[in-house]
């Protein structure tokens, strides 16, 4: 018996879907041209599979800041926050992250992967209780793993059965920490925030939205679906990451509640990860700068998302619940989603599959997700793909 | 206050359309390996019990559960913590 045998079946769905699709395991982006196009497998390929949803990975003022670090403070931390890892910029970052939400504290992190361990594995502990949405993403249940606490999930966005499950919890007399997303990264779909707001105000349950996705996409001012909603106050703690649309890597978490300082000693994600290199704090400050005065690239993201998902309606593909950045598709057989995907991909342009489990409800997933860095020229060569591969697939 | 029994009728009834032809479920019926159920009909099955005892399954008590019997004893505890 070896080490290796638990992994005979990934072994043989692998083979699997090989078979169906060569090139699925084999995406690499030979050649980056700009933060919505890339050369894959030789050929110059519309980026429509990433989550670039500002387009800033590729801004003038965040390269140059970037360089501008690397050069000053060289290509690494080398230490952990806790001892020699908490450079100037670190700092500065977390007070100007706090100020843009007009929070007491924040912790920047070195992932958002990390921001969502950290934050959960020590916030919540033995004898207390994590009410998170079913759908929500695999760093919150990771999260949850590590600590100590009762996790129990509700149905997705379904604020009533949050109530039922915050009723069954009364008589514990427990401390409940409810955790939703702003955009949820599969569908695109927003969390129904206000009712879930009041819910948890009823029950006297704190409340944590990782607005991973919508920073930057939603709110007059980016600050994501909380501000978009008008419920900023009714949120304890917003956790969110650098790596969508702030073009960068990294993590955060802010809050009003002073103690969030503390957690940050208590936090062995956060305590035993080398922090941020110099270049990614820099270009993320940088990034932030152009968040808060980027209702323009807003302005053009929403365009480019209301086309996408109004041309794939169209197309009579199944579409997530709302037009939103991300448009998914929903395809119950995997030969179809293949022979989409390959499709598109033959005709320029590069979406995400993504295969059961990882999606919500055993369906097959093409998710696409639109930039403000997309080109008129782009989205129109975009929507013809889908236009192609649409026809294709139904004839073929 | 129910009582095991009752408890292990409400899930052969809840895993009933999972049970392949010629299986007769019993306590010692394995989850996975009789049933074949995957992670996501696992989560439909809890949340089936959940609606029918008024009670919420903490996803912690689940890697404790392989056979039905192992279910309804943790779900008979979770009753029992009121």
């Amino acid at each position: 018996m070896s080490i290796f045998d638990k992994f005979q079946q990934l072994a043989a769905t692998r083979r699997e879907l090989e078979k169906s699709c060569d090139t699925f395991f084999n995406i690499v982006m030979e050649e980056i041209i700009s933060g919505t196009e890339a050369v894959i497998n030789g050929r110059p390929t519309i980026l429509a599979g990433s989550n670039n949803y500002l387009g800033l990975s590729f801004d003038s003022d965040c390269i140059d800041a970037a360089c501008e670090a690397v050069r000053k403070e060289g290509t690494g931390t080398t230490g952990s926050r806790m001892a020699n890892g908490t450079f100037a910029g670190h700092l500065a970052l977390e007070r100007e992250l706090a100020e843009y939400f007009g929070r007491q504290s924040a912790i920047v992190f070195s992932t958002g992967y990390v921001a969502n361990l950290a934050i959960l594995s020590t916030l919540v502990g033995p004898g207390e209780v994590i009410l998170l949405d079913a759908d929500c993403h695999a760093s919150i249940y990771d999260g949850c793993r590590l600590g100590g606490a009762e996790v129990i999930r509700f149905r997705h966005n379904d604020a009533k059965d949050l109530a039922k499950r915050l009723r069954r919890l009364e008589k514990r007399n427990t401390n409940v920490l409810v955790v939703a997303e702003g955009l949820y990264s599969m569908m695109g779909d927003r969390a129904p925030l206000a009712d879930i707001v009041a819910v948890k105000r009823k029950y006297g349950a704190y409340l944590m939205v990782d607005e991973a996705h919508s920073l930057g996409v939603l709110g007059k001012n980016g600050r994501g679906l909380a501000e978009e909603a008008g419920v900023e106050d009714g949120v304890d703690f917003v956790v969110g990451t650098f790596s969508k649309s702030l073009g960068a890597i990294g993590g955060f978490c802010v809050s009003n509640h002073p103690e969030l300082n503390l957690v940050r000693y208590a936090s062995r994600p956060y305590v035993f990860t080398a922090s941020s290199s110099p270049s990614v704090i820099a270009s993320t400050r940088a990034a932030l700068k152009i968040l808060q005065t980027g209702s323009e690239l807003r302005q053009r993201l929403w365009e480019n998302a209301n086309l996408l998902y109004n041309t794939l309606q169209n197309l009579d593909f199944a579409v997530g619940p709302e037009a939103s950045p991300i448009v998914a598709i929903q395809l119950e057989d995997k030969a179809e989603a293949f022979a989409l995907w390959s499709g598109l991909l033959e005709n320029g342009v590069y979406v995400n599959l993504v295969l059961p489990p990882a999606t919500p409800d055993g369906n097959c997933l093409l998710r696409c997700s639109v930039s403000a860095g997309h080109t008129p020229e782009q989205m129109d060569r975009i929507c013809e793909a889908f236009t192609a591969v649409r026809k294709a697939v139904k004839t073929g | 206050m129910r009582v095991y029994e009752n408890i292990l009728e409400e899930l052969y009834k809840i895993l009933q359309p999972f049970v392949p032809q010629g299986l007769k479920i019993g306590e010692e019926t394995d989850l996975v390996a009789d049933l074949g159920l995957d992670s996501l009909k696992v989560m439909n099955i809890v949340e089936s019990v959940e609606d029918r005892l008024d009670i919420s399954i903490p996803l912690n008590i689940l890697p404790e559960v392989r056979t039905v019997k192992d279910f309804a004893v943790q779900i008979q505890k979770l009753i029992g913590d009121g």
